[in-house]
């Protein structure tokens, strides 16, 4: 998902660094995964670790040191769970032509009304394009223009998000919590929101711009909006990387749509692919299986004759001859252009949303059976099918 | 026509006759509710083949199970050799040279074949003398549990009696006959695919030849000649494959009947199902259930069912 990320910065020209902030732990994939990328980008990525979870803001502005040092003109902020085309090239020649010197621009979409609500709500000058006022999930309408969590800001950001973070300090010192201590209070004041505390603020004072964007662009907050994204990108490689779809060869497996197969996967000639599959490294699939709109991750095994639809696939699973892994798409309404994906709860009216199968990392499947709308945990080896259910 | 029905790859009717011609029987008279010259023709050829004479008696209005007796009397012979009464929907393995031994023995008016089930309040119920077999009293669909014995559907009787069975009951003149072996009303479609097994295991004793066997073939599975199965499938066990049914490559099927002029295409797995004759059943389905039955549906790709589907349908 991140890499997406990446690769758009890493295309802006005189971009010198990326910075990923967040509260993992990092592990060895992590470093693994960062070290590959700063050699295929080449331009330098580091991980920053908070200390806390610190909210949309409170990040950026504990690291602000570390981001402001060799005085860049300005830097993005992109959310990693959206998935975009990343007009970032784009946002910075609005800002020169549009905005005020030292502006700051939100990148926005349109949404339906009824969705709109579940999003950053944007009201703009329809001339200047100048922020007029901002709400954060309103709970009336206000706006179909959303906040996408992708922004460009300047140095100056830092006053702002440090007025807040006073202010919080103070109130902390004035409204306690019962029994706390005024340090502990400490990353409560830091724990600072970009979009309530920040824009909020800033809409209507002349320093805050949107950029309207019509590229695709979705929220990556449920899995059966991974396998969304997943489409949304492979949709884009038509223009930005053609060699990354499989085609339909002599000796290849039957590839219907947009598919990408990892060079080290093994696929058996009788399989049929797509529309909208992903397999990952060294994946091994078998005579007559199916596969569609699902994702492969690497290391699976897919036996002979089975079928695979709306599913994510974990690492290093095996799903046995005839079996059935399905679940059910939750996607947008394709007739209306600015429908968005619904994040639906888990559980609705006492049972599971019917939903995207998920099979977490080590988990076999054995022969004949059905797993539908099902999530099953890592490292499960079940012995009969399933239905609507968490296996634990 | 529940009698053209194919059970095995044979109609149920013919399963019937030709056990009774076996038993010697001459003559056999149908009562039918509808007449079809689909049927008439039938019973031309198999008259030709099995050289007995069928005769067909039309029930205009549905009269219950005496009222072909009286429809038939007409036809019956006056002779005094007994004569058997069948239940179309029933199939066996139609020990008729026995019940007739039976009868003689004890020389009363009338014998029923009785045979033991699971749950006997679904049926009615034969209540008789466990050493003799004389029958004391029936009782229809009992609440509280009387005897797991029921009426099988198969009798036989003196041409002297033409009476209702109660009354010659209480006379002491019926007799019940247990009936060993399998035992199956086909009108419920769960049994239809029991009793299937059951006739294939019957079959593996009597006429092992019969079965296919080798590779991709498990337990019991027939198939008619003119089928065709391709390659990599797993088939059975407890499998019967109808005419001109066509098989596509990686399919598994288990405990299925697939009737005659389906078509079954590839990477599919099917268990417990009925697939209704001319049915295409499209790739990589999934279809499952005890009382699954497609009739000339058309089932397109990649579809899990489990539900049945008597109509005409496409499932999308």
């Amino acid at each position: 998902m991140l890499q997406h990320h990446i690769e758009a910065c890493a295309k802006v020209p005189n971009m010198k660094e990326i910075l990923l902030i967040g509260f993992y732990q990092p592990n060895e994939e992590l470093n693994r995964f960062l070290l590959n990328a700063q050699q295929e980008f080449k331009i330098s990525i580091r991980y920053l670790q908070e200390y806390a979870a610190l909210g949309t803001g409170g990040g950026i502005y504990h690291f602000r040191d570390q981001i402001v040092s060799g005085s860049p003109e300005a830097f993005f902020v992109l959310n990693a769970d959206v998935c975009s085309a990343f007009p970032l090239t784009e946002m910075l020649s609005f800002q020169k032509e549009h905005g005020e010197p030292n502006s700051f621009v939100i990148l926005g979409t349109t949404a339906n009304r009824k969705q709109s609500m579940n999003y950053g709500c944007i009201v703009e000058n329809e001339e200047s394009n100048e922020v007029l006022h901002y709400v954060e999930k309103p709970s009336t309408f206000v706006s179909d223009i959303i906040n996408c969590g992708i922004y460009l800001f300047n140095p100056d950001i830092f006053q702002h998000i440090g007025a807040v973070f006073q202010k919080n300090q103070q109130d902390m010192l004035l409204y306690p919590y019962d029994g706390e201590e005024p340090t502990n209070g400490w990353h409560r004041a830091e724990a600072i929101r970009l979009e309530q505390d920040i824009f909020t603020a800033l809409a209507g004072q002349g320093k805050l711009y949107v950029y309207k964007t019509l590229s695709f662009w979705s929220q990556i907050k449920s899995a059966g909006s991974a396998i969304y994204a997943s489409r949304l990108y492979l949709n884009q490689y038509h223009t930005t990387h053609p060699e990354r779809l499989a085609s339909n060869k002599e000796g290849g497996p039957k590839i219907t749509g947009n598919v990408y197969i990892h060079p080290t996967a093994n696929i058996d000639p009788t399989a049929v692919l797509g529309p909208n599959v992903s397999i990952g490294t060294g994946v091994t699939i078998g005579a007559g299986v199916r596969v569609r709109e699902s994702i492969i991750l690497h290391g699976a095994n897919l036996q002979d004759h089975c079928c695979v639809l709306n599913s994510i696939v974990g690492w290093d699973s095996t799903i046995g001859k005839w079996a059935r892994v399905e679940g059910t798409p939750s996607d947008p309404n394709p007739n209306d252009p600015y429908a968005k994906i619904d994040s639906e709860t888990l559980f609705r009216e006492g049972k599971l949303t019917p939903s995207i199968t998920i099979l977490g990392c080590n988990v076999t499947i054995p022969s004949e059976v059905i797993i539908l709308n099902s999530i099953v945990l890592p490292h499960k080896d079940l012995n009969r099918g399933f239905k609507n259910q968490i296996i634990l | 026509m529940k009698a053209l029905i194919l059970f095995c790859n044979k109609p149920i009717l013919l399963h019937q006759v030709e056990a009774l011609v076996k038993a010697g029987v001459d003559h056999v008279v149908l009562a039918v509710s509808y007449m079809s010259e689909l049927l008439e023709r039938e019973m031309r050829v198999q008259e030709q083949r099995l050289g007995i004479r069928i005769s067909l008696s039309h029930e205009k209005e549905p009269l219950g199970t005496a009222g072909p007796l009286a429809l038939a009397r007409d036809l019956l012979n006056d002779n005094s050799e007994p004569f058997f009464v069948l239940n179309s929907d029933v199939i066996c393995d139609f020990p008729f040279k026995d019940l007739l031994q039976f009868h003689r023995n004890h020389g009363k008016e009338g014998t029923i074949v009785v045979t033991r089930v699971e749950e006997p309040s679904k049926y009615g119920v034969v209540v008789y003398e466990a050493d003799s077999g004389r029958i004391h009293r029936f009782v229809e669909k009992p609440q509280v549990f009387v005897s797991n014995k029921i009426n099988a559907g198969m009798y036989i009787f003196n041409p002297s009696m033409l009476k209702i069975f109660p009354v010659m009951a209480g006379e002491g003149q019926l007799y019940a006959m247990e009936l060993q072996g399998f035992w199956m009303d086909i009108g419920q479609p769960k049994d239809f695919l029991t009793g299937m097994c059951m006739y294939l295991q019957s079959v593996r004793q009597h006429a092992p030849e019969r079965l296919r066997t080798g590779p991709g073939f498990l337990g019991n599975v027939l198939v008619d000649p003119t089928a065709q199965i391709g390659e990599n499938c797993t088939i059975g066990p407890n499998v019967t494959i109808g005419a001109g049914v066509v098989v596509e490559d990686g399919v598994r099927i288990k405990r299925c009947t697939v009737l005659k002029g389906s078509r079954v295409r590839s990477h599919s797995w099917l268990e417990s199902c009925i697939v209704g004759w001319s049915s295409s059943v499209g790739q990589w389905v999934r279809m499952e259930n005890v009382t699954l039955y497609l009739n000339g549906a058309n089932v397109l790709p990649h579809k899990s069912i489990n539900e049945s589907v008597p109509e005409p349908r496409i499932i999308m």
